[in-house]
């Protein structure tokens, strides 16, 4: 596998953009401060801007996706890039050609840049090690490993709100265990500075090496959501669980769900942030997610202009 | 070594030059767009002395440069803010040096994808000699010739000072 550093070339700039783990502070403020200017794009008459013109993104995503996959594509025909979505489980993979076949054969159609969705952890990692040195690979999440543009849209979402990163706590509720949204988040928010993160879910639903992680972790969510600045919800990741985590949806949310009266709990100005899709009546509340707190749309619209910044910046 | 005009004879003369060459009616009808960073400064000081109407425009002009492939992004981008319709309007567009005109050029092409503007006159405090593009200064307060090692800064915003510096 490829380590961490191998994202940034000899020049300090992007070449891959796989996990946050490893990139300096520097870096991430440079994805926010580049998303930021491509915000004023969507103010123009034509919304577009030519600057990967005449570069041609394959879009790879092995796994669903709607939101990801619609904003990487519509995020690469604003820089004028042409795009080309695969939908995997009608290509050749289902015929038994493998991964590394699949990306040799783009490559020789002379493609750009991979944006990669799969389901196995590492499979983005594995694609950056075999291509050639003029393509650049964008994970668009891995598995429970990894998913750099949506921790970077979240962070760019809470700048744009709260600016000093340095006073902030945040708080992450919901299957933990299962996603790559969380580990991606935790190690953004980390290396941004932020004073405290904390993990709220019951025992079945975290990672062993959570405490690794450097965050305080709760069983019970009052005490978890309690004086934070933001609050992330995640949803149950049933296509992933293999055993019996929960004894229900329901009970999940008597335990977990974040209401009106639970987020009371917190800030008065919190942010309610959810990186989609929401179960309504599981994981949030419908009066928390459309009430005023609620930022989930605005972290949909930034999504794009992140995944803009990191197409420029690790276009060759 | 030829001699730079000081920024502030040189801004008094363009205000000069752009109210011989539009008449009173025709400003009041337009609108001044800034290229960052220097060209936003001197449309600041310009819009204030011409007493202009509109709000002034901002334009960073990274993401429609031509050189992209060759330099990357510019780690500080600017965001652009036009706060106007510019459909058939006529816009002053300004700039401090102008030399090769890739910078125009790549303005024209973003300014179009705002809108589509009835006329652009290019205004600049210096335009050296050494265009690359058949794009000419409206109206400059200086023109000058430099040696190859040379280049014109401005530094500011407070003061503006206009040097010639050797690279």
């Amino acid at each position: 596998m490829l380590n961490a550093n191998s994202q940034i070339d000899k020049e300090g700039k992007l070449r891959h953009f796989l996990t946050i783990e490893g990139l300096p502070k520097k870096t991430l403020i440079e994805i926010l401060d580049t998303a930021e200017s491509f915000l004023s794009v969507t103010q123009q008459a034509v919304k577009k801007v030519p600057l990967l013109r005449g570069k041609t993104i394959a879009n790879l995503f092995f796994e669903s996706s709607t939101r990801t996959r619609a904003t990487f594509e519509l995020a690469a025909k604003r820089l004028s890039a042409d795009v080309l979505n695969l939908n995997i489980s009608t290509s050749s993979t289902t015929k038994g050609e493998s991964l590394l076949d699949t990306i040799q054969n783009l490559a020789a159609m002379q493609c750009d840049m991979f944006v990669v969705r799969h389901q196995n952890s590492g499979a983005a990692h594995f694609i950056a090690k075999h291509v050639a040195e003029n393509i650049a690979v964008i994970n668009a999440g891995d598995g429970r490993h990894a998913h750099p543009t949506q921790a970077m849209l979240d962070m760019l979402t809470i700048r744009r709100h709260k600016p000093d990163f340095s006073s902030l706590r945040v708080t992450i509720i919901g299957d933990i265990l299962h996603s790559r949204v969380a580990r991606s988040e935790i190690h953004a928010l980390h290396v941004l500075g932020v004073n405290e993160v904390r993990v709220v879910a019951p025992r079945t639903l975290l990672p062993h090496d959570i405490k690794n992680l450097g965050v305080h972790v709760f069983h019970d969510l009052e005490f978890g959501l309690k004086d934070v600045d933001v609050v992330t919800m995640l949803r149950l990741q049933r296509e992933r669980m293999q055993a019996a985590l929960l004894p229900s949806e329901r009970e999940f949310y008597q335990c977990y769900g974040v209401t009106a009266e639970k987020l009371k709990l917190a800030k008065p100005d919190a942010l309610v942030m959810h990186p989609g899709p929401i179960n309504r009546g599981v994981e949030i509340s419908s009066e928390v997610a459309d009430g005023s707190q609620s930022v989930i749309l605005e972290q949909v619209n930034y999504g794009i202009a992140v995944r803009m910044a990191v197409m420029a910046m690790c276009a060759r | 070594m030829q001699k730079i005009s000081s920024v502030e004879t040189l801004i008094d003369e363009l205000c000069v030059a752009i109210q011989q060459k539009f008449t009173p009616e025709q400003l009041a009808e337009t609108v001044m767009i800034g290229i960052h960073t220097g060209g936003v400064w001197i449309a600041e000081r310009l819009y204030k002395k011409l007493n202009l109407q509109e709000p002034l425009g901002a334009l960073d002009i990274t993401f429609y440069r031509d050189d992209f492939t060759r330099i990357g992004l510019h780690p500080q981008v600017k965001t652009s803010n036009i706060p106007f319709q510019l459909d058939n309007r006529h816009i002053i567009l300004v700039d401090d040096v102008v030399q090769t005109g890739r910078t125009i050029r790549a303005a024209m092409n973003e300014i179009f994808d705002y809108g589509r503007p009835a006329r652009i006159s290019l205004v600049c405090l210096v335009e050296l000699v050494g265009h690359e593009l058949p794009i000419r200064a409206d109206i400059a307060g200086q023109t000058l010739t430099l040696s190859e090692n040379e280049k014109v800064k401005l530094t500011g915003s407070e003061p503006l000072q206009l040097e010639i510096v050797t690279c």
